[in-house]
């Protein structure tokens, strides 16, 4: 893997609740290279989105804030930035879709107007270098007839146009990262492949680097070069896919794996996980898994297990992984 | 597609006539005709406005004079149709001025939050605890008569339904999708805010201004006829009223004409903001 593009140390979104703090995202490590494609899975609540509207500094609500090391991308650190200078780089560095597009654009602009906006704020374009540069995006991302399409409204949209519509907003001031917020989900299943193949073919095309967020297994694994798992705002394990698919060393990676209906084809028999995550205002003092985990030992409840890499490129929080060739 | 463009055209008119927007077409015509006289005044009133004739005073209405004389000798159809520049006036710029004032204050004070929010609503209740017309006549008495004070009156009292109306549209539209989507792309908050949330905050207010509009024309002509807006002998709906008060029983025409005015130039906006309300309402 090239040298990484992004490099994210420590990042923490803390809420403040009256007088107590409660970390939602505790200390997230991670590279991400050029071209690559990261799996940020986990299931509802574990953090993924917030931590990547922390990166943009797009927090939800004032009572947020970020806290970490740094924040590196194209030799800035963005932790450190002012605003205007953090404005900047949104859009033009890193950019953002959209788990649903229809409420993510706005509904009385033009398509090709969206997207001309962006280009102009950021490329100093005039407004008709703009539109061709809008028309050309959208042919990009499979926009049929893009010439006439550029003066639709959303409205007149299809979800799956829709979609890409967006996904040419955020390409139209071409970004070096894009984050993708469960991109897919609003979408149907060959609306969705479609999707899928046009981020994988803009990736090759562009070299542009992906951060996906997805509860969705199959779709991480049909798209992704890593696969970061967070679990109650911590990273547990992180690595390249075919390891971590294969031999997921984190308790809770193989339990998500295991939970995949594929998994459990001749049962007819969903598999699950037992219990829930662990309320944010009320940690436990140990791994975080622990009271759901098959494996944990008294170890497990009297300390939190730090992320150490275990392997090349390949990084996991736990006292008592699984071993390594084969599924326990 | 074999049918000419006009009988398709007259198919489209028809369609829309029979789908609810005859509210619309009704209200865009009633206003659209008391513009066209009032812009067409000197040419279509018979007499001079402020001509007076003494040996016509308060003569019933006739061929000559169609709304009769008022007790000067004037002609009120001419008085009528020129008033109409006026009135049209003081609705238009009496609708603007606080449209403008509250937008603004408004889209900030809700997009801010704050402090800043909470110094603009307060504002707003103080103004809203007085009755509107003796805030706007208490206001007016210290700035002296006249359409200037009006109109300064009007934007320093009507901005707060406008600002009330934005504030909650703008609070609602910027924890919403399309404003994060937007400070995504690196946009700054004033492009945020004017360019993408204001625009999509303002279908209520659009409606509301059309309404308002019949408050702020029966306001003007409320001024008038206490003696603090136009001043006598300008011809406006309002001071007509006023005017032939004393005659009422003996020549009714003087106050009925300049009345029946003001009240269809009144319904003819209320049909409007219904019409466009029902107009938008389609849409979403």
């Amino acid at each position: 893997m090239s040298p990484a593009l992004l490099q994210v140390r420590e990042l923490s979104v803390i809420a403040r609740a009256g007088q107590r703090d409660i970390t939602l995202v505790d200390r997230l490590s991670f590279d991400l290279g050029e071209g690559e494609i990261l799996g940020l899975v986990g299931e509802s609540g574990s953090g993924k989105t917030l931590a990547c509207r922390a990166l943009m500094r797009l927090l939800p609500s004032p009572n947020l804030r970020l806290e970490g090391q740094a924040v590196r991308l194209a030799s800035n650190d963005l932790l450190r930035l002012d605003e205007a200078g953090m404005r900047r780089m949104r859009g033009r560095e890193l950019g953002m879709i959209f788990q649903n597009p229809s409420s993510h654009l706005d509904p009385l602009m033009r398509i090709g107007a969206q997207i001309a906006e962006g280009i102009r704020l950021h490329q100093g374009a005039s407004r008709r270098e703009a539109r061709a540069e809008a028309i050309e995006v959208l042919r990009q991302v499979g926009i049929p007839d893009p010439k006439t399409r550029v003066d639709s409204y959303p409205h007149e949209f299809s979800g799956g146009m829709r979609q890409r519509a967006m996904i040419a907003v955020a390409l139209g001031c071409n970004p070096k990262v894009l984050i993708a917020d469960e991109p897919t989900t609003a979408l149907d299943v060959t609306v969705q492949a479609q999707i899928l193949r046009l981020l994988l073919e803009l990736r090759d095309r562009r070299g542009l680097s992906m951060i996906l967020i997805s509860h969705d297994l199959g779709v991480v694994a049909q798209t992704c070069d890593s696969i970061a798992v967070m679990y109650a705002g911590r990273l547990c394990e992180h690595g390249a896919k075919q390891a971590l698919l294969s031999q997921p060393r984190h308790p809770y990676s193989a339990g998500l794996l295991a939970c995949h209906p594929a998994a459990r084809r001749h049962t007819g028999l969903m598999n699950t996980i037992a219990g829930q995550p662990p309320l944010l205002d009320a940690l436990p003092a140990g791994c975080r898994f622990e009271p759901r985990c098959l494996q944990a030992t008294p170890d497990c409840r009297a300390q939190l297990p730090e992320l150490r890499v275990i392997g090349p490129g390949h990084r996991l929080a736990c006292h008592t992984p699984l071993l390594a060739g084969g599924l326990s | 597609m074999s049918q000419s463009p006009a009988l398709a055209l007259r198919w489209r008119l028809a369609w829309h006539l029979g789908n609810g927007r005859l509210t619309l077409y009704c209200g865009l015509a009633i206003v659209l005709g008391w513009c066209l006289l009032a812009l067409c005044a000197p040419w279509i009133a018979p007499f001079d406005p402020l001509a007076q004739d003494a040996d016509l005073r308060l003569a019933a209405p006739s061929l000559a004079h169609p709304f009769g004389t008022d007790n000067f000798g004037r002609d009120i159809l001419s008085r009528v149709i020129w008033g109409a520049r006026i009135d049209l006036q003081m609705a238009l710029i009496g609708v603007i001025f606080p449209f403008l004032l509250g937008t603004c204050i408004g889209a900030v004070s809700g997009y801010v939050g704050g402090l800043l929010d909470n110094v603009c609503m307060r504002l707003v209740d103080i103004v809203l605890a007085f009755p509107f017309l003796v805030l706007m006549l208490a206001i007016m008495a210290i700035l002296g008569p006249g359409l200037g004070s009006f109109y300064i009156a009007m934007a320093l009292v009507g901005w707060v339904s406008y600002a009330r109306l934005i504030r909650s549209q703008i609070l609602v539209l910027k924890q919403g999708d399309f404003a994060l989507a937007a400070r995504s792309l690196g946009f700054s908050h004033r492009r945020v805010l004017f360019g993408h949330l204001l625009p999509n905050a303002l279908f209520g207010s659009v409606v509301f201004c059309m309404s308002d509009a019949v408050l702020v024309l029966l306001n003007g002509a409320a001024v008038s006829y206490l003696g603090l807006g136009v001043q006598p002998p300008t011809p406006e709906w309002g001071t007509m009223v006023a005017e032939g008060q004393s005659f009422i029983t003996s020549a009714w025409w003087i106050c009925t004409f300049p009345g029946l005015a003001v009240v269809t130039l009144a319904m003819g906006f209320s049909l409007l903001a219904d019409g466009v309300a029902e107009l938008l309402g389609d849409r979403t």
